[in-house]
């Protein structure tokens, strides 16, 4: 190939083969047993810790640190997996410095936090070398539940339900079970297949049928679905991308964050990959920084993330936003896009600065243009395809308690439904209390 | 999940894990939070006789030794026997065991060394439900200058005294206490053993004093200027205890006598290692007073897994090392191994060189580049430059397969051979011609 980050346009193969393999690696290496003991030997068992708390799965993360310590890694794991079986990959992608670590009382001590999402990653990727699945199912219940969404809230629904001995059909509309961890975050976080393999792994506790391919709206309805099966869980995240509303918007070359990511994720071969000369992400979260970084990682000459709020609004973490600069990326904000550029493809973005009043955030008469060849939109997903039956609450669905929807004996969870914080680990807690509470229903029933 | 459920002389617990006699044992609230937690059984702490309860000091009790990162490495203490009347422990003891059936529940004693004083605590703790009583001839400060607890652990009759008392005056099961603040810990386990205790639990803490102020010139922990030696536990103390055990468990005269492993257990591989020489269940108390009940979890967790991987009931671990704990005479003179460092986890630090070069046997070669070389015909296996390597496993002892040349001997490794027969023993053991 003989394009190179300079080369004009869309184009594949701008690094060479090498790179592509070195640039999509594990971001973050395993421990070694060594590193790990050392890492776990800075914990001090607090009483009451602040890492539980701040953790939405309440992982008993004192007591597994003290597991792998005392040279258990495999207890370590149940202790994880107990409270969050998709604790492999959250161990991946928890911004695990805004929430265990930040509150870590060596944190707030030295400014140096126990490495819990790495011990963890340690412990969970033990056991599951093991090949072993740590669980065994209740004995058959007779009762039948409906996943809709194989994301982390319908796998964490999905497995808590199975394991409390009822039979599950888990239903997904794209090819593959996993949602946003396996479509959805940058492939250098989850290398080596690992989403597909952790799915394998949860499944393998038996009682769960996959169904991929099957679209609620289009293949499934929730009536049908009610009347089939003892109760419904809803997981199926918010698969709606909100619009730029700046003029030109439709050119080519101006893309979804979201689809971007997914069709990276899907691709084996990274070089036959088009990618941009100049690249322009807008938005501030955690797609914006993946879809950046990527740019970069595909060989991108220059990408820049432009977000409309101050630095501090971000929702994409500080540490996401440094490894984001230290790939080369710049970060642009303040500013909002006023008008796409071009003529047929995308030539640049013309954005305003913006300032904060009382009135809410208003464009300033302050422009400038940045070239742009590919600009991607990661301005926010929305709830797509919720059945009308459902009640609603600021545009997702609405619940009460562990996901109770307004119709009797269905039950949401994750990104789908009101409150929470889109986060990974926020959906798998989500998944597995609605879990309960739909056993706990299903149980008293006559 | 292993079955760690334990029955230790007859007494029966969920796990081999105890609290042992001391400040985490002392009252009711506590030990309702330690059964909570998860604990098998607790050892209340020290009751004395009736009457005015002893006093302890309102300064500091507890003195402490450090690792870098204020690790607890061993904790020191002048506490003395419980400072609570008698009819509260007592009346807290009943309820708390009524309500925790399935704990073993033992009461520690100490009382002064006359038969009258045995004979009315036992009567006394009689109707209160527990399981066994353990007699504290253990404490090495304060009590002891009164002629109780090590005072009466360190004169083996009178440890065989009171325990036939309290072996007449009572049908409870009986747990002596050793203190380690003896030349030798065989003599007074087989006092306990001739007096009919039931069972001995060893160690109580050594004698000690932590460090020296060197401001005020006194031992800590420092009372208005002036400290008394304690009594020190915890992870320091961990290998005096486990020599202390597997003694008694492998002599001819001691090894039928149960034993509860005490001495600075902290994690299910403490436990495991005091189970492995001849304890039969194991009390705790440092790891508690550092960490908090809930690293019972831990131990439960991790010696059930050790069982599962080594396909062994809990009963099979007990004892387990006892045979291979032997005289030094018996070890094998003929196994030869020889340090190897791997060249490729080796970070160059030079701290074997530095110790085999300094102190020890000039075995170890440091060639240009900074690449260390062990010299087989110097090394004699003593195994200092693992012990000071940073790396872990990146020196290891290779053994010389029988019939290899030591380059050091210039002989042949040969078969099992020890120094009762070895040529340079005056009193060696001819073989028959």
């Amino acid at each position: 190939m003989s394009n190179s980050p300079l080369t004009p346009g869309v184009v594949p193969g701008r690094l060479p083969a090498a790179s592509y393999r070195e640039h999509f690696a594990d971001k973050e290496p395993a421990l070694d047993r060594h590193e790990a003991h050392v890492a776990a030997d800075r914990c001090y068992f607090c009483h009451d810790a602040p890492c539980i708390t701040a953790c939405p799965t309440s992982i008993d993360i004192p007591l597994f640190i003290r597991q792998i310590a005392t040279g258990t890694p495999e207890a370590a794991a149940r202790t994880i997996f107990e409270q969050n079986i998709l604790g492999g990959m959250c161990a991946r992608v928890c911004p695990t410095e805004q929430l265990c670590e930040e509150a870590c009382v060596r944190e707030a001590a030295e400014g140096k936090p126990v490495e819990i999402g790495r011990l963890q990653r340690f412990a969970t990727d033990s056991l599951m070398a093991q090949g072993v699945h740590p669980f065994i199912r209740s004995a058959p219940t007779g009762k039948r539940v409906a996943v809709v969404g194989a994301g982390p809230a319908g796998l964490a629904a999905a497995h808590r339900l199975a394991l409390h001995g009822h039979e599950v059909t888990l239903y997904d509309a794209r090819p593959k079970a996993g949602g946003l961890n396996e479509y959805g975050i940058a492939a250098y976080k989850a290398p080596n297949d690992f989403a597909q393999v952790e799915v394998n792994w949860l499944l393998s506790i038996g009682g769960i049928r996959v169904e991929t391919g099957r679209a609620l709206g289009r293949d499934l309805t929730l009536e049908d679905l009610r009347s089939s099966f003892d109760a419904v869980f809803l997981g199926i995240g918010l698969a709606g991308v909100n619009a730029l509303r700046a003029e030109g918007e439709d050119r080519s070359h101006v893309q979804d964050a979201v689809d971007f990511i997914a069709t990276l994720r899907q691709c084996e071969d990274k070089a036959s990959l088009p990618i941009g000369r100049d690249v322009v992400v807008i938005g501030g979260g955690m797609t914006a920084v993946d879809a950046a970084v990527q740019s970069k990682l595909l060989g991108a000459e220059t990408v820049t993330i432009v977000y409309r709020r101050g630095q501090d609004q971000m929702s994409a973490s500080g540490h996401e936003q440094s490894h984001a600069t230290s790939k080369g990326v710049r970060i642009i904000t303040g500013a909002a896009p006023l008008r796409v550029l071009g003529n047929g493809a995308v030539t640049g973005v013309e954005f305003a600065y913006t300032a904060d009043g009382p009135d809410g955030l208003r464009l300033t008469s302050e422009t400038f243009v940045l070239k742009a060849d590919q600009v991607f939109k990661a301005i926010g997903q929305t709830l797509r395809g919720a059945p009308a039956a459902l009640r609603l609450d600021g545009g997702k669905i609405a619940v009460t308690g562990a996901g109770r929807t307004s119709l009797p004996g269905v039950w949401a969870g994750g990104d789908c439904a009101a409150g929470g914080n889109d986060l990974t680990v926020t959906a798998v807690a989500e998944g597995r209390d609605a879990a309960e509470d739909i056993h706990a229903a299903l149980m008293a029933a006559p | 999940m292993a079955d760690l459920r334990s029955d230790f002389i007859g007494i029966k617990s969920p796990n081999p894990f105890w609290l042992a006699s001391a400040p985490p044992t002392d009252k009711e609230y506590n030990v309702r939070r330690a059964f909570e937690a998860g604990w098998g059984g607790v050892v209340w702490k020290t009751l004395g006789s009736e009457g005015p309860p002893i006093v302890n000091v309102n300064g500091p009790r507890y003195g402490a030794v450090w690792g870098a990162d204020r690790r607890l490495l061993g904790l020191n203490n002048i506490e003395l026997i419980t400072d609570r009347p008698l009819e509260v422990n007592l009346r807290e003891i009943k309820a708390v065991k009524r309500d925790w059936p399935d704990r073993a529940m033992i009461i520690s004693l100490m009382v002064p060394c006359d038969e009258e004083s045995w004979k009315d605590i036992l009567t006394r703790i009689e109707d209160t439900g527990a399981d066994g009583v353990e007699l504290n001839f253990g404490c090495p400060h304060g009590m002891a200058e009164r002629g109780m607890g090590s005072a009466v652990g360190q004169v083996p009759e009178y440890i065989e005294m009171v325990t036939r008392w309290v072996k007449q005056y009572s049908r409870m099961p009986c747990i002596v206490k050793l203190t380690p603040n003896v030349t030798l810990i065989l003599p007074p386990a087989m006092a306990a053993h001739r007096g009919g205790a039931d069972a001995v639990s060893l160690i109580n803490t050594v004698k000690s004093i932590t460090n020296v102020d060197l401001d005020a010139f006194s031992p800590f922990p420092m009372i208005d200027g002036k400290g008394s030696h304690g009594g020190y536990c915890g992870p320091a103390v961990k290998p005096i205890a486990l020599n202390m055990v597997a003694e008694i468990a492998r002599n001819r005269e001691t090894r039928t006598l149960p034993i509860s492993g005490i001495g600075g257990v902290t994690t299910w591989r403490d436990a495991a290692e005091f189970l492995a020489l001849g304890a039969g269940n194991v009390q705790v108390c440092t790891a508690a007073m550092t960490y908090g009940f809930k690293i019972v979890q831990e131990m439960i967790s991790g010696l059930s897994q050790y069982l599962d991987e080594k396909d062994m009931a809990l009963s099979d671990l007990i004892g387990r090392a006892v045979p291979n704990f032997v005289e030094w005479q018996d070890l094998n003179l003929n196994y030869v191994t020889k340090a190897r460092i791997n060249p490729d986890t080796c970070i160059g630090c030079g701290r074997c060189y530095a110790a085999c070069e300094d102190t020890s046997h000039q075995a170890i070669a440091m060639k240009p580049g900074r690449v260390f070389e062990v010299i087989d015909a110097e090394c004699v296996a003593c195994n200092l430059c693992v012990n000071v390597c940073p790396v872990e496993d990146c020196i290891t002892m290779e053994e010389l397969p029988l019939g290899a040349l030591d380059p050091r001997t210039g002989r042949k490794v040969t078969g099992y051979g020890n120094w009762t027969e070895h040529p340079n023993n005056p009193a060696a053991v001819k073989a028959a011609e």
